[in-house]
């Protein structure tokens, strides 16, 4: 573990027990033009300079708008995009400089559960195959009886029946297709999860449904997630710790139940004010902070806070530097100059 | 960690798995065309065109250079069932042999066109921007030289045989499957099936054949049936500026361009192997189309509706 202390980043009440620890991690994603001589001509900045960590067995939720970078940290943490800058800590290895050998066989430990049920799946491979593929790729049968047994139990787990292994993707629903995804994550019996806005594409009903079973599952096997969503009540329901991104950077992070009692961000003061009350009564004296103008673009991102172009309580100070994530109460940092 | 505990811990018997020996995606492919009955005609006449051009000097009733200038432009009669043409040759035989030329055009270059073509485009569309950029660029130089100042380069390059006639055509043509199968790549590459995979580790190359082939099959099946029939056509083209098969040897492009000069006289000449490859061309349509519905699974169930 690094123990050096570095500026921007929650390193002061770090333990033993952290699986996952992201440092000032950077995707930049270039812009070229030119025909024959290709020219960068600009960077989006998807992921600029972000830090924090994830302890053994908790759930980290992330939380921000559209294109605020949270799908990117998300791959870029198991370098499905090789990160920019910064590093990646999984355990005693940094997964950013890890050649392609060892980053194969990490995969083992790390996988991912996408948003799309519908193009997440091959649509030319059956049920069966799809989850089998990872025990096959990383030699975990060694035979025919064994692949077929584990690939049953694998769907049993997530509530499908073994029968359904000879079936096409487009002959499940949504929520049954998403099963599946969570059953090829899980193959290879991985310690870490990044379940990438795992259920908004599904129906409400179905929701809860595999809502529940990923807590179920996180129980079962131990396992550690990076929750990405941008549905507030759903990642208060399942995390233990919520990081709250905007363009490209991290907000504020605190403890679930200090986030939402407590919150000091503007940006987080204002999206936690968007989330409607089950009560009419309550609801009706609900005050709503409403944020003006368009996020900016990621091309072209305001000097110093990224938030200072619609935050209401913006000083020119804002404007000069980029905030670091400071340290504010128990496990509670924000990156505000203002709070 | 065993794979049967979860199911065991939550006391729910792990169930015998009544998982069928899971079929390749290949084998399915095959049950999926047996069942297609107009694919199944495709391949009969495919087939049959491909019997009668092996068996062609058993099947025809003259020898297809022999002139006899007592019958010129004969229309069909009982001795020569399809009519003979301008130098008096019987038509029937000069089709049954053209057949070899033809159906060895249209098959071969499609083969060329599939061996160079294919790995091309997967390679543009996954090995990074650089050598995109690259290939992309050459292919837009082969694309935008003329085709026939093209063929007969290499054809004055590389000699007269007829395999040269091949390849030549296929050396022009795999462009356009290289694009296609580029494009196609490039959008399945953003699919998160193929992120999957990487998150799985699956190595690049297995990604290619087992994800991202499979899926972008349709429209080169499509392309190829396409193919064959503008293959026998090219070969025509450049038989009738001389640099096709040389002239005793028939050709059904060659009888269309000789039928031309004496369209006015007599339809026959043009009409039979005009409707030969006409029919060879229904016949790979039919069967691409099959082939390519066979690829989808999710074409599985139309068959039985039907």
């Amino acid at each position: 573990m690094t123990q050096q202390v570095r500026l921007n980043q929650p390193t002061a009440t770090k333990d033993g027990n952290i699986l996952i620890d992201v440092q000032h991690l950077k995707m930049y994603f270039p812009v070229t033009s030119g025909i024959i001589v290709q020219r960068k001509v600009a960077d989006i900045k998807a992921v600029d300079d972000v830090s924090f960590f994830i302890r053994r067995g908790e759930t980290l939720g992330l939380v921000g708008e559209s294109g605020c970078g949270k799908t990117t940290t998300g791959r870029c943490i198991l370098q499905l995009y090789r990160p920019t800058a910064g590093s990646v800590q999984f355990g005693e290895l940094d997964l950013c400089k890890a050649p392609g050998q060892l980053l194969r066989a990490m995969r083992r430990k790390m996988q991912i559960v996408f948003q799309d049920p519908y193009s997440s799946l091959n649509p030319r491979m059956t049920a069966g195959s799809i989850v089998g593929e990872p025990l096959l790729i990383h030699k975990l049968v060694h035979n025919n009886k064994e692949f077929r047994q584990q690939v049953a139990d694998l769907l049993q787990t997530v509530g499908l029946n073994p029968y359904m292994a000879d079936r096409y993707p487009h002959e499940f629903s949504g929520g049954q297709r998403q099963r599946i995804g969570i059953a090829r994550a899980l193959a290879v019996r991985p310690e870490f999860m990044v379940l990438d806005e795992p259920i908004s594409a599904l129906d409400v009903s179905i929701q809860a449904q595999v809502l529940n079973l990923l807590e179920d599952l996180q129980g079962q096997f131990n396992l550690t997630y990076l929750f990405i969503a941008h549905d507030l009540s759903v990642v208060r329901h399942i995390s233990d710790r919520v990081a709250v991104m905007y363009l490209g950077h991290i907000m504020e992070i605190a403890d679930r139940n200090e986030l939402y009692a407590n919150p000091l961000h503007p940006y987080t003061k204002a999206l936690l004010s968007a989330v409607p009350i089950p009560d009419p009564l309550v609801e009706a004296k609900r005050e709503r902070i409403i944020l003006r103008g368009d996020v900016p673009s990621p091309l072209r991102p305001p000097p110093g806070c990224v938030f200072h172009t619609r935050c209401p309580i913006a000083i020119d100070e804002c404007r000069a530097a980029v905030p670091e994530l400071r340290k504010v109460g128990t496990d509670h940092w924000v990156a505000c100059i203002r709070v | 960690m065993s794979t049967g505990q979860g199911a065991a811990a939550q006391g729910r018997p792990v169930a015998v798995p009544r998982v069928r020996a899971p079929r390749s995606f290949w084998q399915q492919s095959t049950r999926r065309l047996l069942k297609n009955r107009l694919a199944m005609v495709g391949l009969a006449v495919v087939l049959l065109y491909l019997i009668i051009a092996i068996v062609a000097p058993l099947v025809s009733p003259y020898d297809p250079a022999k002139q006899n200038y007592d019958a010129i432009l004969l229309g069909p009669t009982g001795g020569h069932p399809l009519g003979t043409d301008g130098l008096g040759r019987d038509s029937l035989s000069r089709l049954v042999f053209g057949a070899r030329t033809s159906l060895a055009v249209g098959l071969f270059t499609q083969l060329i066109v599939l061996t160079v073509g294919i790995p091309v485009g997967l390679v543009a569309a996954f090995s990074g921007r650089r050598s995109d950029n690259l290939l992309m660029r050459f292919v837009d130089i082969v694309f935008a030289f003329p085709d026939l100042l093209l063929i007969i380069l290499l054809r004055a390059i590389f000699g007269g045989s007829i395999f040269m006639v091949f390849l030549a055509i296929g050396l022009v043509n795999w462009v356009i499957m290289a694009r296609m199968v580029r494009g196609q790549a490039l959008s399945l590459k953003e699919q998160e099936f193929v992120l999957a995979a990487k998150a799985i580790g699956v190595p690049w190359h297995s990604t290619l054949i087992r994800h991202v082939l499979p899926n972008a099959l349709g429209p080169v099946v499509v392309l190829v049936a396409f193919g064959v029939p503008r293959a026998i056509f090219a070969e025509a083209a450049l038989s009738y500026i001389g640099i096709g098969v040389t002239p005793p040897t028939p050709s059904w492009g060659t009888m269309v361009q000789d039928g031309y000069s004496v369209i006015f006289a007599t339809p026959y000449p043009v009409l039979f192997p005009a409707v030969a490859i006409a029919v060879v061309m229904l016949a790979f349509t039919f069967l691409g189309d099959g082939l390519r519905d066979a690829l989808d699974p999710r074409h599985a169930g139309l068959g039985k509706m039907r």
